[in-house]
Parts: structure tokens; sequence; C-alpha cells
């Protein structure tokens, strides 16, 4: 193992510069540091201007999400050893497709607001008061959604989709992913709502399915198969308003959710 | 200066500060509400909490055994009129989550599961797989999502109160992404910005609890309450702080001194058996192993670490299949976050600070004696943990105070008048005084990280897991001294944008202030309860302190420590007893028929 | 106890009526040359044009046998050409990247349950390449017996 490796960082700042560039610093490795450690060494040691996010250090709080030598990664869950061999560099850039605010930092705000598009909270038809207890889930229930419910808005599957970087409108593999797990939660009614906002080129029908946002998912959410679900559900509705028409408008939602 | 205005305005936006928020909401959708977080929601620390949050739900448990649990748990400091709201509302609240959508683990006939927990006597303890937090955060976060009353200020870093006429009318807070300073006025403030485990070298803690909120209260003008009670873990992994959960212990693990002895039977701990036996060795409580891993190293015996010493907890003996089976999480953590295989080799452990029982004084409805003021979650101490916090009420206290403090700031609020123009020059003055000291200052001689390693390293020798007179008064020197040296800091970010720089520096001036309170604390109270342990008074004092400590600061700048009495409405002090004895002992207890 | 019955999405947030200059980055034309897992996808999509020009020249061979023996012949002569053989053998490879990288994929698009439980990936997968399996062996049985 080497004891140092080289850190291109990519840096921009807006006050200065038009377009980004690199800067390389010399970072020592040991066994147990991330990426991200090597960051904080030159944040802390070297200089204090370089501009990144970073919380929680174990995977769970979505901050630290970056290029590293060109794959969307986790920064707190990348190991500089497993690039230190045969003197090789390592290169850090923000995350693809983003708007870049200084160095490493992303833009997020649109990510908020389309995460906020697809409705993603439990939409009830009825409200029973909490003195009727719990809405009752079987475990199997619960496993339907479980897995896409693990998102932890990285936003990693955002920078390895080719479709958000070609067309800016399109929603994106999170927040589809997201509106999916409340479709498939048996406590909620909202689907035909989500379905209205989704069932569009930006929503799912801009997906062509490249299967990277599942790839490069650190919770192994599974966005790609999210959306597939979504888009065949979507699909089969859209045949069945054809053979039956009226037949889904008419369907009262509420009496089907007291038989539930 | 620009500036915008709100009803009730939150600082932090984690699981406390969100409850709060829609509390807030619910008492009137007219209202304009406010959440200021230097972090987006989302990233708040409440997503890291994995065990559980207790309320009692099943037939075969009590509000009774709950409130006895916590209260006997935190050596009789608690007030127990907190405690005994906090339990009845703990199972409403998380009920109101399961509403708005928490994917609660389920029995089979799909009603809530509940599990085991540390400390408490009965299974209550509600659970989303081993990410309980995590989706109790998201779930509150995107719930608030379809409010249009609340508004969000995220990424915006709040540096000041603003304080008139005896009471709190808003904020002046950065925004990260452009640099502008701005007052964000507000009738009523709810702080819930967490703990502050940075102030310590070692945490489980993230990066962004520096003990903001604490600091901003203080500065203030409100107190802070029982600082000195800090809870350590007994096995973080050294270097990240990344926890390792009990349960490797309970499966069998071995804790192992550099010479691979099982340590634990030196410290009245039992004899060591090659299996787990409740209790003794390996199972005894996380206190009594803190303490033991400080008398091994003393003794020369731990491995010292480029992190500091550690002690290993060794795994091996357990084979991969049963690592599998019963522990597949702490492996992946081992793995992923520290390269290590605990399948093959040795973890190396160390306590590491955990949660912080103390923190901004309120009554029960999170209402500081500040008037406009109010606190919720970790940064507040109300106080139901008193001397030391159990596992899974954390998570349900974020909710049940969030919620009430809410209620209680959206009722204040409706009482009071916008904010004059009075509070403008005063935001204009905390903008000037940004500027100068941080921003456009040059020719400073300290780095940022040299001060704080400096003063993590001082908190944790004087009030780490055992605390003296003579190391706790040296501390009160040395962060003094730390403090001019923060006056003499030197940053090498000029920007406006998204200066992280900046930021760092305002935390460490919120940690040394808060680092402060809790040596102060601890130098004051002289007598060992909870997790406040003194070598010089190792006994419980109920006579002198069966009270909580008040930290407020003066004119000069100096702090100083008084006590309130601790409210006992239905449990007198108790032996909190451990090891083979404390069956017997809880049975015998004579409150207990009380109840 | 919830009393929002109507929720409302916001657009952007009221705040941000200032922004630094943000650099947006632009995407390449040849986004999808640098890295491996891109350049499969376009592969991907790229195979649905040989699987049309299979489809074009069945087609081609229909209207050769409808238009008579001569013109057949001349279809088949037309068939053995070097760049006849080399379109085909192009298109044999692509039309099997197409069905093995659809097939690896159906399980991600179909979430199928069986007495609740999800069935593993390889069992949706299998019978399509059982499907596939049996079809081809058919057709060699035809062509070849």
């Amino acid at each position: 193992m080497a004891d140092k490796i080289i850190l291109e960082v990519a840096r921009y700042s807006p006050e200065r510069d038009a377009k980004p560039s690199f800067q390389s610093y010399e970072v020592p490795v040991y066994k147990e540091w991330v990426v991200l450690d090597a960051l904080n060494y030159i944040k802390d040691q070297v200089d204090g201007s370089l501009t990144y996010r970073w919380s929680c250090r174990m995977g769970i709080c979505g901050s630290c999400g970056m290029m590293v030598n060109g794959e969307p990664k986790l920064t707190c869950a990348t190991f500089l050893s497993s690039y230190a061999h045969n003197g090789s560099k390592v290169r850090v850039e923000p995350l693809r497709y983003f708007p870049v605010v200084r160095d490493l930092v992303t833009e997020l705000s649109d990510f908020l607001v389309k995460l906020t598009k697809v409705k993603p909270w439990l939409i009830r038809h009825d409200e029973p008061p909490l003195t009727q207890g719990e809405f009752l889930q079987t475990p199997d229930q619960l496993d339907r959604y479980k897995q896409f419910s693990m998102c932890i808005n990285c936003t990693l599957c955002y920078a390895a989709c080719p479709v958000v970087g070609l067309d800016p409108v399109f929603v994106g593999p999170a927040a589809i992913a997201l509106a999916q797990r409340y479709n498939m939660d048996s406590r909620d009614q909202g689907t035909e709502e989500r379905t209205a906002v989704l069932a569009h080129p930006e929503g799912i029908w801009g997906c062509t399915f490249v299967g990277e946002c599942t790839r490069v998912c650190p919770k192994h959410v599974d966005p790609a198969g999210a959306i597939q679900q979504y888009k065949l559900k979507a699909a089969l509705d859209w045949v069945k308003s054809f053979v039956m028409p009226g037949e889904h408008k008419s369907k009262d939602v509420r009496s089907e959710a007291a038989n539930d | 200066m620009e500036a915008s205005s709100h009803d009730v305005l939150l600082v932090g936006g984690g699981g406390a500060g969100l409850r709060a928020a829609i509390a807030a909401a619910e008492v009137n959708l007219k209202l304009s509400i406010a959440v200021v977080s230097k972090v987006y929601p989302m990233r708040s620390h409440t997503v890291s909490a994995e065990g559980g949050a207790a309320g009692v739900a099943k037939s075969d448990d009590s509000l009774d055994e709950h409130c006895y649990d916590t209260i006997s748990g935190g050596d009789w400091l608690c007030d127990q009129d907190a405690v005994e709201a906090f339990v009845k509302e703990a199972p409403q609240e998380l009920l109101q989550l399961e509403r708005w959508g928490c994917p609660w683990s389920r029995e089979p006939d799909g009603h809530i599961a509940v599990r085991a927990f540390g400390g408490m006597k009965k299974r209550r303890t509600w659970f989303a797989a081993d990410k309980t937090g995590f989706h109790m955060l998201h779930t509150l976060f995107q719930t608030t999502l379809k409010y249009p009353p609340i508004t969000r200020y995220d990424e915006w870093f709040v540096t000041k109160l603003l304080v008139d006429d005896g009471r709190v009318q808003g904020v002046v807070a950065i925004e990260l992404m452009s640099g502008k300073i701005r007052a964000i006025t507000a009738k009523a403030v709810i702080l819930c910005t967490g703990g502050c485990g940075r102030v310590f070298p070692f945490t489980t803690n993230a990066n962004i609890k520096n003990g903001d909120g604490m600091a901003l209260a203080y500065r203030a003008g409100a107190p802070l309450k029982d600082m000195e009670f800090v809870q350590y873990h007994p096995t973080g992994l050294p270097f990240t702080g990344i926890l390792i959960t009990e349960a490797a212990r309970a499966e069998g693990g071995y804790m192992l001194n550099k010479d691979g002895y099982r340590y634990l039977q030196d410290y009245n701990l039992g004899t060591p058996q090659p299996k787990p036996v409740l209790r003794s060795m390996e199972l005894g409580p996380r206190d009594r192993l803190s303490q033991a891993f400080v008398k091994e190293d003393q003794k020369g015996r731990t491995i010292q670490t480029p992190y500091g010493p550690i002690v290993h907890l060794d795994l091996r003996h357990l084979g991969e299949k049963l690592i599998n089976a019963k522990l597949p999480f702490v492996r992946e953590l081992c793995q992923k976050y520290q390269n290590i295989d605990p399948v093959r080799e040795l973890i190396p452990v160390r306590p590491v600070v955990h949660y912080m029982m103390g923190g901004v004084s309120t009554d029960i409805d999170g209402a500081t004696p500040l008037a406009g003021l109010y606190a919720a979650g970790e940064v507040a101490c109300v106080s139901i943990n008193g001397a030391n916090r159990l596992g899974s009420n954390s998570l349900p206290e974020c909710l049940v105070f969030g919620a009430r403090a809410g209620r209680a700031a959206a009722a204040y609020a409706a009482t009071q008048q916008v904010p004059d123009g009075k509070v403008f020059a005063q935001a204009n003055d905390e903008r000037r005084r940004l500027e100068t000291q941080f921003l456009f200052r040059t020719g400073g001689h300290e780095r940022i990280a040299t001060i704080r390693e400096e003063m993590q390293k001082t908190v944790e020798t004087s009030a780490g897991i055992y605390r003296e007179h003579a190391s706790l008064a040296k501390a009160t020197h040395q962060l003094r001294e730390l403090q001019r040296r923060f006056g003499d800091i030197s940053l090498d970010d000029h920007s406006r944008t998204f200066n992280t720089e900046l930021e760092s520096a305002l935390e460490l001036g919120f940690m040394l202030d808060v680092a402060e309170s809790i040596v102060q604390c601890a130098l004051h109270r002289t007598e060992s309860r909870g997790a406040h342990q003194r070598t010089d008074y190792p006994a419980r004092d109920d006579n002198k302190f069966l009270a909580h400590s008040i930290v407020s600061r003066n004119f000069d700048g100096s702090s100083r420590v008084e006590y309130l009495p601790v409210k006992i409405t239905r449990w007198a002090p108790g032996e909190r007893v451990y090891g083979e004895t404390s069956k017997e002992q809880s049975k015998s207890t004579p409150i207990r028929q009380a109840v | 106890m919830c009393a929002v019955k109507q929720p409302t999405t916001r657009t952007a947030p009221a705040y941000t009526e200032f922004h630094p200059r943000w650099y947006r980055p632009q995407v390449s034309v040849y986004w999808w040359l640098f890295q491996r897992q891109y350049l499969k996808f376009i592969l991907r999509e790229l195979s649905s044009v040989f699987v049309a020009a299979f489809v074009v020249i069945t087609l081609l061979q229909l209207n050769a046998l409808r238009n008579g023996p001569e013109a057949y012949a001349r279809f088949q002569q037309w068939l053995q050409t070097p760049a006849a053989i080399a379109l085909n053998v192009v298109s044999f490879c692509f039309v099997v990247f197409h069905a093995i990288t659809w097939f690896n994929l159906a399980p991600s698009a179909m979430a199928v349950r069986l007495r609740g439980k999800p069935l593993p990936d390889f069992m949706v997968a299998a019978p399509n390449y059982a499907v596939w399996l049996v079809v081809s062996g058919a057709v060699a049985w035809l062509v070849l017996r």
C-alpha cells in the first residue's frame, strides 16, 4: 500500500472562475481512511477553503455523494486504499449533471422541487381518529414497498442517469421510486394523484431503462425497477380504460378502502 | 438588511424540529412557520438512530412501568411530571407517525411489533428494522412537504438569537448558498438543533452536532441544565465513532486488552465463561464497561493507535455463519466504514460519546425561562433522561416534546405582535461582527482544526468517563485560554459562496461555550450519579444534589452554576443496582410498591 | 387529526431569489462513448435496428417467394454474397445481445410474487430463456431434419 496518494479535486469558485479546474493534493493513506477523510485532512491541515458537504460518515445522511474517478460514490464509504496501487491518482468531482455551486457542492433545490412534485406522503381519503389504532399492515405488505423506502436522497442515481443530463425536466430515479414506495404501500390511496403527475414524458415515460441508477444506488433501492413497474402498471391502466371505459373514473376509492 | 418574518420559527430540521413544525401548523393553518436548518432536513442526525422508539403498546405493559424504568435508569434525576407526560404521550406520537406512513416493523397479524431493549423491563420498543431513526425522519420530512404554511430555509446557518424587550423575536442567519446574512424575525423561536457530541474527540455523533442551539440559548440568556451528564457507549469504532451494538457482546463477543486478556474480570464484573452470561463480564452495564476501559488504560494495558487508546472486541470464535446470521449489520459497518472483517480480524473499540442528557432548560411544554424561546429534542433538557438516558427513549422524546413545543409556541405566537424595527439594529451589529471578526479578517494565527482538537482533548481529559477536581479546574483555565486563542483565528476562505470554513469557525465558537458549561457543571457537582462519576466524590449525595445543575452566563462572559430541585411525584429515590444482585434488589425496593 | 385535505405542491422556494453564478456542465454529444455501461446501453438500444433488419430480410424473402422460383433463387444468391453474410452475422450477434440484455432486465421490470413472497430474479428471467431455447430448438429441428 502506498503511503501517499494524489487527490485531484475539482475546484470552482463562482466569484473567481469561469469554469472548474483541478487542484492536486498529496494526502496520506491509512487502511481505514475513506475519500472523505482525505478531504477532511486537506480542509483541516492544508486548505480551509475546500468546500464540500458531509455529516454522518456512516452512509445514512446522504450528504457526501461525489464522482470518484468518474463513478458516483458516497465518499464516506469509498476506501482510499482501493485506489492506492501503482501510484494512481484519485479524481474527485461534484456529482455529474447537477449545477455546481462551488467546488464539490451541487445545487439541490431542483431535486427537492421534483421530490415534492410526486406527493411523497401517505394520501388518505379518510382519517379515522387515532383511538382506532394503527392501520394494519402484514409483513408481506410491508415487504412490497420496503426496498423503495430505503432511499437516503443522496442523488447518486441522478448523477448516473444520462436522461437527467440530457433532459433537465425529467423527474428522475429517486423521486419516481419514492412515488412508487407510496403507491405500493397498502395504507395509501393516492396512486391516481401521483400517476396524474408522473404518466408524462418528463415522468416515467422519460426513462429509457439505462439501469445505471440501480447499479450505483448505495442502499439497493432499485429505482430502475420501480420505474419499469410503474410503467407496466400505467400501461395496463391505460389499456383497461379502453376495455372498460368509465369503470376507472367512477370507482369509489373510499369504499374500496373501507373494505380493505 | 433584507429580512423575512414568520409566526413560529424552528431552528433545526431533525425529528423534533419537523414534529414541532407540523404541530404548530395543525394548531392554525394560517400561521406562517419557518424551518431554518444548516443542512437539508433529511441529513439531520435523527437519521442515524438505529434501535427504536419506546412507547407502551402491549397489554402486558403499563405506563407506570415505563415511568419507573426511565426514572431509575436516570438515577432519580428525572423530573417525574415530565416523565409521566412523556410516557403517556409517546404511544400516541408513535401511532401518529404510523398514520403518516412510517414503515414500522409488524407482527404477522399486521399490528405494530415491539422489541426488548437495554434497561426496559418490558418489550415496548417500536422499530423499523435497524433503521428506525432514518424511517422516522424521512416520514416526518415527507409529511411536512404537504403543509403549505411550512417554509423551509435549507442550508441556512443561525448565528444569533434576536432578543429585545426580554423576549426572543427571531434569528440572524447566513444563507450558505449566497453568503447573505439576514434577519428572520418571528414571534416565537423553537430550538431543535440536537446535541453536542462533537465537543468530544470520539463520538457517534455526526459532524453537524456542535451544540449550536445550546450556545445560542446560553448566549441569549437562557440557562442550560445538567450539562455534566454525557452518555458514553462502551463499544464504538475508534476512528469513525460508529457504534457497534450491544448485540455483538450478547452473542458472545469478548473484550480483550493488549495482551489478549479478558480484562473485565479484574473489575468486579464476574468470572470469564466461554458462553455469555447475562449481567456478567461483557454483558455488564454500559457505564461500568466504559469505566473499566479507563482503568485499563491507566494501567497501560490498552493498545495505542493514532486515534487514541483502544481495546479489542473479538468475534472471531463465533464463526462466519453465526456472525452473518445474527450480526450482519456489525459486519457490514466494519467492512464498509473501517475496512475490517470481524470474521477474521479483531475489532478495535473504545468508549465513545453518544448522547447529551443535559441541554437548554425547559418546562414540560418546551418553554425556556426566556420568553418566546422554546427547545425540544436532544438540545433541550426537560428533563426525562436525568443522569443517564435509556436506549430508545430519545426518539419518542423528539416527537412528544417537539409536538408540545410546537403547540405551545403557536399559542404564544398568537398573543404577540410582529417584531418591530429595533431588532434589525441588532441584526446589523451581528452582520458586522461576522464580517469583521471572520469573513474579512486577515492575519490571524490559529487554525480552526488545532483549537478544535485541543478543546476536544481538554474536555475528554477533564469531563470524560471519570472526573475529579484538579483536572476540571485545570480545564477551566485551558478553555479560557482556548477562547482567547479563538479570537486570533485565521480563515483561508473569504468567499461569500457556501463558506463552510466560516461555518466551522462559528461552530467552534459554539462548542467552546458548550464545553465550558459542561466542565463548570461537572466541577460543581461534588457527587457521583449516573453518567457523572467523580473519583474524588464516588457516592451519590441526595441531600445536596437531588437537583438539576442550572448554568447561566454572567454579563462578563463567565458562568455561574445554581441548583433546582428535582420534581418528584410518585417515585422516591432508590438504589440503582447492577450485577448479580440486581434482580433481588429491584424486587425488594419498597418504592416499587408505592406505584 | 390531519386538517390538510388539499395538499398543494409549492414550486421553487421563495427565498432563492438571489443565486450565485452556478457552473452548469454541458453534456457532450459523445457522452455514451466514455463509459462502458453507457456504451452497453447504447448498443442495446442500437440492437433494435438489427432486430428490424432481420424483419426486413424476412419480408424481402417472402416477397421473393411470391414472385416465383427465379426471384427466390436470385434472393438466395444475394444471401450468399459476403455483404449479406456479414450483415446477417452482425445482426445475429446484436439480436442475441438484445435478447440476453432484455431477459436479464425482465426481473427488474416485473415484481412477481408467489404467496406474498417475491420470486428470486433468476426465477423471473429463467422462463424467458427456457422459451427462447425451446423455440430455437424447434426451429433448428425444422430446418436441419
